[in-house]
């Protein structure tokens, strides 16, 4: 991907997250997200992560944003009463300081000298011989098998804890 | 194509960090949460260009955990609702005392 593509979908993910906390309505934010994602998977895109920019939009861009959608409707929070809910100017103070001493240091820690382990055009040229999956997968199912088991196990803790949280208390219960 | 990444990681993950610290509307903030969550994705895809793919698959279980994250956060989020009619998180003080 030529790098003016680049620069026009990394201008694309800044705008609309920037957009995520200016919005007022939390609709109008969740699909302000939503944009921002699409954004980010063209950027994996063009760094030669094909399948993991898929799985972007399916899993975020797709499944998670459908459920803070959901949830923002069953709660009905576009209602005008929940909708102005910015701090005072205290707290913008202070996030714009937190803000910018953040920026500081990550800029400065990425201005650290990087050598490469591998060299360039290396991950390009194996999904050129064995397809956008199997880089992936190879390392997922070898290296990092433990890894991807215990990945189940959270799985399925959080599908438990959530539909405990998310249940139906006793009938009798008010709430 | 890495320091551009590595920039605007940088300044998602800022934006992210000041929507945390500026909203009071709880679903805000969690989607202020994965934003910082993307922000790092974007640094790990970056830097498995001059380090091999070990960071893509870091970014798969990044995404696991976001979504199991997001399930239950939710689930959060709706049994609070239920008891205080409000996401606001000024409205939520229990543990202040």
């Amino acid at each position: 991907m030529s790098s003016f593509l680049f620069w026009i979908f990394a201008s694309l993910m800044l705008i609309f997250g920037a957009a995520v906390i200016i919005n007022r309505n939390p609709v109008a934010s969740a699909l302000s997200l939503v944009v921002s994602f699409l954004g980010l998977a063209a950027l994996f895109m063009s760094l030669d992560a094909f399948f993991i920019g898929i799985i972007q939009v399916l899993v975020y861009a797709g499944a998670i944003m459908v459920v803070f959608l959901f949830v923002i409707m069953l709660l009905n929070l576009g209602h005008p009463s929940e909708i102005a809910d910015a701090r005072g100017r205290g707290w913008k103070l202070v996030a714009g300081a937190v803000g910018i001493a953040l920026l500081a240091q990550i800029f400065a820690l990425t201005r650290a000298h990087v050598t490469p382990r591998i060299e360039p055009g290396y991950l390009a040229r194996q999904i050129e011989y064995t397809g956008v999956v199997a880089p992936v997968a190879g390392p997922l199912f070898k290296e990092y098998l433990l890894a991807f088991e215990v990945t189940s196990v959270l799985l399925l803790a959080a599908i438990v804890g959530a539909v405990v949280l998310g249940g139906r208390r006793a009938p009798t219960d008010a709430g | 194509m890495l320091a551009e990444s590595l920039f605007f990681s940088a300044v998602l993950f800022t934006i992210g960090v000041v929507g945390v610290l500026t909203r009071r509307n709880a679903i805000i903030v969690f989607m202020c949460v994965e934003l910082m969550l993307n922000a790092v994705n974007l640094t790990f895809v970056a830097f498995s260009q001059v380090y091999g793919v070990g960071g893509q698959v870091f970014v798969f279980f990044v995404m696991t955990v976001a979504a199991a994250e997001a399930a239950v956060g939710l689930a959060i989020i709706i049994a609070l609702f239920r008891h205080r009619q409000t996401v606001n998180l000024q409205n939520v003080n229990l543990l202040k005392g």
